[in-house]
C-alpha cells in the first residue's frame, strides 16, 4: 500500500486533468490497535445494573470481541477521512460508468432531505402525524405516473433488481389469478444482467432472445416463440446497447395476444423521461432507478430505491401498504389488500431518497425533457468525438449512452480494461468495461446531462490520446494506471485467491 | 487446436465418447472468450443432466458464465482439481481442464454436434458477427 515512487516520464507531458493531490498513506485499522484504548469514558452507572446473561440469555453475551480493533476517536477519523480522499466521486469530475447513469446528486435534493422535519420522522408514527410525509409519497407517485404513462405504483423496492423481482411477483400474481403462472420470462440477450437471476428468484425458466443485426429485438423470431408458456418478456429500453426499441407497440401486441405481460427494465429512463412513456407503448410494469435517472446517491451503497409502475390491472397486487387517499382529504396507508404479493421491505422503503427525488421532479418540471435531451446530446457528442478513433460496432442511433470496442487497439494488444485503467491516469473514472457481454471488448460510455461540453471535450482528448498511445506506446497503456496510489491491482489472484480477514 | 474426436456445442463446450461415458470441457475459443477463469462450479457426481441446459457455472474476472451440457446422462465423475486451480482451464481447456464426465443415456444426440470443421466455421462466423 505504498504509494508509486515516480510515474514513468512519458505520461507527464500527456496528463492534463489528473494531478495526484495530497494524500495520506494509511494501514488498516486493525492495525492501529492498541489494548485499553478507547474513544470515550462512560460515566459511572448510576441506575441498578442489570445482567445481560439474564437480560438477553446467557448464550447471546460474550465478554469480549476477538480481534476488535481498540482506538480512539481522533483514530478513527482520521482513518475514515485519509480513506475517503482515496475516493472518486462525480463531485470530483466525470463518472462516465456506462448503463450507471452516474449523474451529479444536485445540493438542492440534500438540502430538503435534510429538512427537520423529514429528516427527524420515525417510520412508526401513526399516519395522522406523518401526513406530509405521506404526501411526498403521493406526489412523488403523481409525478412518476405521468413521466412514465402508469397507473400505479409503489415505493417499497430498495434497489432496481429488488423491483425487477417485486414486478416479476406481481406479474405472477396475476397470471395465477387467471389460473396459470406459466413457465418462462423471456429475456434479450442484451439485458441487464440482473433480469435473468430476478425470473429465477420469481420462480421461472428464462429464456435468451438473440439481437438481430441491428441489436435490437428481433420480433419474427419473439413472435415465433411466445407461447402459453411464456409469462413476459423483461425488456431494457434502451437496451444495453444504447439502442432504442422502437417496435416496442408491436412487441407488446405480439405477448398480450398470448396472454404474457411485458415487464420493462426502466434503469435507462434517462434516455426516456419527459419524452416516450413506456405505459404508452404497451408495457404492463417498469421498475425506475431513482439512483439513476432522478439524481438519487448512487454507488458507494446509495441507499436506492427501485419503485415499481404497473398498469390497473397489476394494481391490486402491489406490496402493502399503499398510500391513498379518504373521501375527506387526508393521506393514509391501506393495507386491506387481500390480492397483495405481501411486503417486500420494511416500512415505506428508502424515504429520505423518495424526498430526495421529488425534490428533483419538481426542480426540474417540465424541464425533465431538456435534462433527458442534453443526456442524448452528450453520449451524441462523444460518439462523434471518438467514432474515427474507435470502433463502434453497432451504427444505430446513440441514445444515453455509447458502446465503443477495443478491436482497433486489440491489434496493438490494448485491450478495452487498459483503456480503462489509463483513463484514470487522466482524471476520469473509468466506462463500463466488457459490458454488454454481447459486443467483445465493450467500451460503454454514458457522460449523462451532468456534463458540459467542455468536460465532455476533455474526455474525448483524453480518449483520443489513449487511442495515440495505444500505437506508440502500448506498453504505457497495458501496465496503467500510472498517477494512482497503487498501480494496477491483481484482479486475476484476488479472485483466485481471496483473503477475507485480516491477520496480524 | 480443436481435436477431430471431439463434438462440439453451439455454446463452446466439447465432448469426448469414450464408450458409454463422454468428458466434457469448454473450447479453447470459450477460455479466450472468458479471460482468465477464477472459479468452476461443477455437479456432484451422481447428478442428471439434460442436454442443452444448465449443469454448473464457470466464472471468469469478465463475467459468470453457465455450462450447457452436450448430453443428456448422469454425471460419472467431476474435475475436483479445478477448485484449487481454475487457472488450467485457460493454460489446458482441451486436456487437464475436463470438466465432467457423463454416463451418456442417449448416444443418438451426439449427431445434433458439430464435429471439428463445422465448429472452426462457426467461431470464425461469430468472430465476423455484429453484434459477436
Amino acid at each position: 500500500m505504498s504509494p508509486r515512487a515516480s510515474k514513468p516520464a512519458a505520461t507527464a507531458g500527456a496528463l492534463r486533468n489528473s494531478r495526484r493531490h495530497v494524500s495520506l498513506d494509511e494501514g488498516l485499522i486493525f492495525e492501529k490497535s492498541a489494548e485499553g484504548k478507547r474513544g470515550m469514558e462512560l460515566p459511572p452507572l448510576d441506575v441498578p445494573p442489570v445482567d445481560p446473561a439474564e437480560a438477553i440469555g446467557g448464550s447471546r453475551v460474550r465478554d469480549a470481541i476477538s480481534g476488535f480493533p481498540e482506538v480512539s476517536e481522533v483514530e478513527v477519523v482520521r482513518h475514515f477521512t485519509r480513506l475517503s480522499t482515496w475516493n472518486y466521486a462525480v463531485d470530483l469530475g466525470m463518472y462516465p460508468l456506462g448503463s450507471c447513469t452516474m449523474k451529479y446528486n444536485p445540493r438542492v435534493n440534500e438540502h430538503i432531505a435534510r429538512l427537520e422535519g423529514l429528516a427527524s420522522e420515525h417510520p412508526q408514527h401513526p399516519t395522522g402525524m406523518a401526513q406530509g410525509c405521506l404526501r411526498i409519497l403521493w406526489d412523488l407517485e403523481t409525478c412518476l405516473r405521468e413521466i412514465t404513462g402508469m397507473d400505479a405504483a409503489t415505493f417499497a423496492p430498495a434497489a432496481g433488481a429488488h423491483g425487477e423481482l417485486t414486478g416479476l411477483l406481481m406479474i405472477r400474481a396475476h397470471l395465477e389469478q387467471q389460473g396459470n403462472p406459466r413457465k418462462t420470462v423471456l429475456i434479450p440477450d442484451s439485458a441487464h444482467g440482473t433480469n435473468p437471476a430476478s425470473a429465477v428468484i420469481a420462480g421461472y425458466g428464462v429464456q435468451h432472445i438473440p439481437s438481430d443485426s441491428r441489436g435490437l429485438v428481433d420480433t419474427a423470431r419473439l413472435a415465433g416463440v411466445v407461447n402459453s408458456d411464456v409469462a413476459a418478456l423483461m425488456l431494457t429500453n434502451p437496451n444495453t446497447l444504447g439502442l432504442f426499441e422502437g417496435e416496442m407497440k408491436h412487441i407488446a401486441a405480439i405477448l398480450h395476444e398470448r396472454g404474457a405481460q411485458l415487464y420493462m427494465d426502466g434503469a435507462n429512463m434517462n434516455a426516456l423521461a419527459g419524452i416516450v412513456r413506456p405505459g404508452d407503448s404497451g408495457v404492463d410494469a417498469l421498475h425506475l432507478n431513482l439512483h439513476k435517472t432522478f439524481s438519487t446517491p448512487h454507488g458507494g451503497g446509495g441507499p436506492g430505491a427501485g419503485p415499481v409502475l404497473v398498469k390497473q390491472h397489476l394494481a391490486r397486487y402491489l406490496p402493502v401498504p399503499v398510500v391513498a387517499i379518504t373521501p375527506d382529504g387526508h393521506f393514509t396507508l391501506d393495507r386491506d389488500r387481500p390480492l397483495s404479493i405481501g411486503r417486500v421491505r420494511a416500512f415505506q422503503g428508502n424515504f429520505g431518497v423518495l424526498a430526495r427525488a421529488l425534490a428533483y421532479v419538481l426542480a426540474y418540471g417540465p424541464g425533465i425533457r431538456q435534462a433527458t435531451e442534453d443526456a442524448l446530446l452528450n453520449a451524441n457528442y462523444i460518439r462523434k468525438g471518438l467514432e474515427d478513433f474507435f470502433d463502434l460496432p453497432l451504427s444505430g442511433p446513440t441514445m444515453h449512452e455509447v458502446v465503443f470496442s477495443d478491436a482497433r487497439q486489440k491489434k496493438n494488444g490494448v485491450t478495452t480494461m487498459d483503456i480503462a485503467k489509463r483513463l484514470i491516469d487522466y482524471g476520469f473514472h473509468p466506462y463500463t468495461t466488457a459490458f454488454p457481454l454481447i459486443v467483445s471488448g465493450a467500451m460503454m460510455i454514458e457522460p449523462t446531462e451532468s456534463e458540459s461540453r467542455e468536460e465532455c471535450d476533455r474526455f474525448i482528448e483524453a480518449m483520443r490520446s489513449i487511442a495515440s498511445e495505444a500505437e506508440t506506446n502500448p506498453e504505457l497503456v497495458k501496465t496503467a494506471p500510472h498517477s494512482t496510489r497503487v498501480g494496477r491491482l491483481d484482479e486475476v489472484t484476488a479472485a483466485r485467491k481471496p483473503i477475507f480477514h485480516w491477520k496480524p | 487446436m480443436y481435436p477431430a474426436d471431439f463434438r462440439y456445442t453451439k455454446d463452446h463446450e466439447w465432448i469426448r465418447l469414450e464408450g458409454a461415458v463422454g468428458t466434457v470441457g469448454i473450447t479453447d475459443y470459450a477460455q479466450q472468450q472468458l479471460g482468465d477463469v477464477v472459479f468452476v462450479e461443477l455437479p456432484k457426481p451422481g447428478a442428471r443432466v439434460k442436454a442443452g441446459e444448465s449443469f454448473g457455472t464457470i466464472e471468469s474476472v469478465k463475467a459468470v458464465s453457465e455450462l450447457f451440457s452436450p448430453v443428456s446422462g448422469e454425471v460419472a465423475e467431476v474435475n475436483a482439481s479445478l477448485a484449487d486451480s481454475p487457472e488450467a482451464v485457460n493454460r489446458d481447456p482441451h486436456g487437464a481442464a475436463w470438466l465432467v464426465k457423463i454416463r451418456v443415456s442417449d448416444a443418438k444426440e451426439m449427431t445434433a454436434l458439430m464435429d471439428s470443421a463445422a465448429y472452426q466455421v462457426y467461431i470464425a462466423e461469430k468472430a465476423k458477427e455484429t453484434p459477436a
